[in-house]
Parts: C-alpha cells; structure tokens; sequence
C-alpha cells in the first residue's frame, strides 16, 4: 500500500461524489466486510493498530482516544466529525468532502459502528453551506441504498446520520466548543475534565474526530491496520493530506505517506514544484497558522543538520526553539518578499477576532498583541514593544479553558525568536517600514 | 469579539419563511432526539438570512425563537456570536473578502483596495444603490485559491482585478447565473 493515495486516488473520477460511481470503485467494501465479519471491537482494534493519529491538529492517536469513550448502560454515546475546518493555511478537508463525499459517510457509518453510536454528527462550518448540501445529498443515497437507517443490511444495527452547519467562528474546531456549538449555542469551550468521552453532546460520551481521521478508517478496514502501519516512519504512520499555499508554485491538497522530505514536498514535481515566481524561499509554516514558523535555514533540515522529514517528529525536532509541528497539515510558504512583522501582525489579528471573550488572557491578551504588532508593523512601534509581546506572550500562555490563547502566542514567540532582526528593523527605519516590506523587495506595501 | 451594540437600528419588519422552508425546519428539529431541537437555531438563522432580506433582524430572531419554540435570548446570543449573520441592513450582494495571512500572502490587500476604489466605499460600508456590501472576514478554507472572496454562500477563488471587473459587472447587470469564475 505505500506510495499510494488512500484517500483521495478516485477522487477525479467522473461522478465519484454519486454512491453507484463511488461503490463501483470499490466504496462501501469496508463497511460490507465490517458488518459481515467484524465485531465493533474488531474495528476499534485495526484503528488502535494502524498507529492512526488525529488528523485535525493534535496528532492524538484515534484508536486510544476511542478506547476512552465511556460506555454506561442505557445513555446514547455519539461521533462527531468535525468539519469546521478553519485553522488558517488548512482547507484538506473540504477537498475530500466535495470530491469524494461518500468516503466521509463511509467513514462515519464504520466509526459509529465501532463506537456503538446510534446517531452522529457531521459539524461542517457554515461557509461550507454547498459542500453540506454534497453531504446531505450522499447520506440520502446511502440511506435509499440501505446504508443508514434502521437494521444497515441486515446487521441489526441502526444509524442516523446528520449535517449540522456552523456560523463562523474559529473556535468551533475545539471539540467543546464545537458541542456546544452543536447544541445551538454559542461557541465557548467547556472546562476540561469531564472530557467529552464522559461527558459531551448533551451530556453523552462523545467521540469528536477530525474528517481526515475518520475517512481514515476506510482503507484501515479494508486493508488492515498493519498495513496502514506500514507506511511512514515510526509513530507518524499512513498518509495524510496536505494542503500548500501562500508563494509555491502549485497550491493544492496533496495526499502524503508521512516520512517525504520537506524539501521533495516543497520542490519536487509530485508536490508543490518550488516557489513561485522563481523567489527565493524565506519562511515557512508547516502545520497552520498556530504552529511555529520556521525560517529557510530550519525547513529543510533540523538544526541538527538531518533532513527534515514531513512527519509528527520531524517537523517538531528542536522543540519550540528550532522546531515546529505538523499540526493539520496547512503548510504556509513565505517567499523574500514577505514581511513577517505584517504576517505576525495578520495572523494576531486573526486570533483576536476569533478569541470567544470568554477568559480574560485570551481576550485581553490577544487584542493587546494586535494592537502592538500593529503599530510596530505601522512604523509606529518602540524597541521595548519587542519584549512586551513576549511578556503578553507569558500571561496568556497555559492560562486558558482552551488552546486558542496558546495558538495565538507560539507564532507570535518563535516569529521574534527567529526574526528579531526583522522586527528592530521595522523600529529604527519607521519610514521605511510604512513604505515597503522588509526583505529584497522594493515593491511597496499596499492597503 | 462584538463589543456593545445599538439595538434600535436593528429593527426590520416581520417577514415569514416559505411553506416549504417551514416544513425544512420542522424536519431539523425533529431529527435530533425529544427536547433537543435547539440545535436547529444556526442552520434556521442561515436560512433566514437568506430567505428573509440578507440580513438577520430583531424581529427575524424573535421569530425563528417562537418557531424553534426556545426563549428569544437564546437566539439572540447565538446570532451575535457567530460572524457569518449580518445583523444590519446589507446591500444586496455583500461581499466577503478573505484577509488572513495565506490570502494576503498572494495579493488579498490589493484585491480589498481595488474593491474600496471601485467601488468607492470603504470596508463595512454599502454602496448608495444599495447593490453591494463590502466586508473582509477572517480566513474562509480557500488558503490554496486566493485571494478569494464569497458571497451568498459561493466563493470566487484566484481572484484578479479583471475577474474582479467582470464579477461586479454580472452583479450589477443581474446576470450572476450565467458568470462563470
């Protein structure tokens, strides 16, 4: 199976998103064999042993964290899928659901088998509203096929399987916040422990799993947890998407085995081909906005000199002090023309709108490193603002109900870590700095 | 985060969803379990901001309250928090560009200021026909296709001047179903 996509190889046949194209090309075999020959445990099992870790961000592995769903008799436990895609650099999972939505219901229908849940979730962002309607119409073809509703072929057991759009709001990928979301209410995380595993949608245990993770479980089924195990290097098995943008020549979503180089992923002619416009490689991003940015010098190879690989530990070698993370898988390439002050100053922006209000680190703590970072990057900003940022750094990081306040501070730590020059440059040529982007290019700042 | 805001523009006149919206929404409160139908409140807001005039009104949420049969405050700071409900008046097309970093990376500030001037409005202003809104909004999972922008639910991804020009234009001469992006 390595060397193979497995997730998204049929994903450009023609009709692929309707369920007889998406069967005839071997889709619901996984599900077939599930409820013929495997118990739930079964596939809980081959998920513990694929080495399958979530694919939403924290690289959790899925198999343990469904060991851990609460099981008390007689109280209904759900599967929630989180669709809420929105971590800035990421948009993988929208290219799976609207080319190949089938294999998202397949996933579900199996998962919830595997978890003994009776009715489940699929939480997708609200301005995804036209890939909900792909899903809506794929899960009313499973149903008329027999795959949802009562009695799935003749298995005994029963499945309900529902979209439910969000309204905008970052913090929705948390998976509290994400239930409460659910719940119809406003997006604030929840207090951890319970974990939604005792405690989640509505009271339940909840499992909420990333869309990436539960397609997974597909060709985990069909082929085997020891064979998904089998590709990649140690603890990052299997492939996993990921999406490229910013200043690569080809932008797009690219279905991995983890353990390719960073350097064959940014310039080989199977991924993002090199950079744009012929530019020179400055920084990059490898796992979403939150995660720490790298610069040129630490992308492609660690700071012990090894290759960087695209894998959990590879890409997190170093630490925060010269490493990063794999995140979810939005890798963001800068090229010498961008400024990260402006960036760093974008993505605080970013934080500080999405910030719920609701802990006072947070909410304080991420309008002030907005508003600090945008007067540095307006020629306005005072050497000892450089410190300051790391100081509101120190007050909002670990003290909050959720990881938006950590998200917020770590790229905002390792930019004046690894760029410091680049920021006391933006204060001793204020003029400048209004005028044009730090780096080679002249080429003006606009808006 | 929304800090304090003044009602008494908000006001809008009373208006009712379609029958067949309002048998939609009867099915999504009755798909989840007995007594939990409140999780219908996001996806009804959605439908009637695009049913009931393009923006989501005082009297809208006290509606969608008794319809969801819940308390007209639970609507309220449901509508509130999430950015995707406009809470004012709109022109008729509103205009969402996306202006976080991977956007901005390939060009998103030029494609806001060319808008701006074209226009002639600034962001969160709407035009004196009425026809457009301009708003930018935090990233939008098209970091791949920028700059982007959506509106009414549809994004228009690798977005130039030129296609800029030629999406106003099919706006303004109503023939946005045959634009092709």
């Amino acid at each position: 199976m390595k060397g193979r996509k497995l997730l998204i190889e049929n994903a450009h046949i023609p009709g692929i998103t309707t369920f007889d194209v998406y069967q005839k090309n071997g889709g619901y075999r996984a599900l077939d064999k599930a409820l013929k020959s495997m118990s739930p445990n079964d596939v809980v099992e081959e998920v513990k042993k694929s080495g399958l870790r979530g694919r939403g961000g924290a690289g959790f592995p899925t198999g343990m964290k469904w060991s851990f769903l609460a099981k008390p008799e007689g109280v209904p436990r759900y599967l929630v899928c989180n669709a809420d895609e929105s971590e800035p650099g990421t948009f993988k999972d929208r290219y799976l659901m609207e080319h190949i939505p089938h294999l998202l219901i397949e996933g579900m229908i199996l998962s919830s088998y595997a978890l003994g849940a009776n009715l489940s979730f699929i939480y997708i962002r609200g301005e995804f509203m036209w890939i909900l309607e792909i899903l809506e119409k794929a899960i009313a073809e499973a149903y008329s096929k027999g795959y949802l509703g009562k009695n799935i072929k003749g298995s005994g057991y029963d499945l309900d399987l529902r979209v439910v759009p969000g309204g905008g709001a970052y913090i929705c990928g948390e998976e509290t916040a994400l239930i409460e979301s659910l719940e119809g209410k406003r997006g604030n995380p929840r207090i951890k422990p319970p974990f939604p595993a005792v405690k989640g949608l509505w009271g339940c245990p909840t499992v909420v799993n990333n869309v990436e993770s539960i397609a997974a479980v597909v060709p985990i089924v069909n082929e085997g947890g020891d064979a998904y195990a089998a590709i990649g290097i140690g603890r990052s098995t299997g492939t996993k998407l990921i999406s490229a943008c910013g200043n690569v020549a080809r932008p797009g979503v690219y279905e991995i085995d983890l353990g390719v180089s960073v350097e064959e992923f940014i310039y080989g002619d199977d991924y993002c081909r090199g950079m744009a416009n012929g530019k020179k490689l400055k920084a990059c991003v490898p796992g979403g906005s939150s995660v720490p940015i790298l610069p040129h010098y630490l992308v492609t190879k660690t700071a012990t000199g090894e290759d960087r690989l695209m894998t959990y530990e590879s890409l997190a070698d170093g630490g925060f002090a010269t490493g990063s993370m794999l995140g979810s898988g939005g890798f963001i390439v800068f090229d010498e023309d961008q400024c990260i002050v402006r960036n760093t100053w974008n993505f605080a922006r970013f934080y500080a709108h999405e910030s719920c209000g609701q802990c006072s680190p947070c909410r304080e703590g991420t309008s002030w490193m907005e508003k600090v970072l945008y007067r540095l990057e307006h020629g306005n900003g005072n050497i000892r603002d450089i410190d300051l940022l790391a100081e509101i750094n120190k007050k909002i990081e670990g003290n909050t109900i959720c990881p938006l306040g950590d998200a917020a501070a770590w790229p905002v730590a390792a930019a004046i870590n690894h760029f410091r020059e680049e920021f006391e440059w933006h204060v001793t040529n204020r003029e400048e700095a209004v005028s044009r982007n730090y780096g080679l290019s002249k080429e003006p700042v606009t808006a | 985060m929304k800090t304090h805001i003044d009602i008494s523009k908000r006001k809008g006149e009373r208006k009712e969803f379609s029958e067949a919206s309002l048998v939609r929404i009867k099915e999504l409160m009755s798909n989840v379990p007995e007594g939990k139908h409140k999780t219908a409140v996001i996806h009804v807001l959605h439908m009637a901001q695009s049913e009931l005039g393009g923006w989501i009104s005082v009297e809208t949420m006290d509606y969608v309250a008794e319809l969801l049969n819940i308390t007209p405050i639970e609507v309220y700071e449901v509508a509130t928090f999430y950015t995707m409900f406009h809470l004012d008046p709109t022109g008729k097309y509103v205009l969402e560009v996306c202006r976080t970093g991977p956007c901005m990376l390939v060009g998103s500030d030029k494609i806001i200021d060319y808008i701006e001037k074209k226009l002639a409005i600034k962001v969160g202003e709407t035009t004196s026909d009425g026809l457009f809104t301009l708003k930018t909004v935090e990233c939008l999972g098209a970091c791949g296709y920028g700059p982007m922008l959506q509106c009414q639910y549809k994004n228009y991804e690798f977005l130039t001047t030129e296609k800029v020009d030629d999406l106003l234009n099919a706006m303004s001469n109503g023939i946005l179903e045959t634009y092709q992006s």
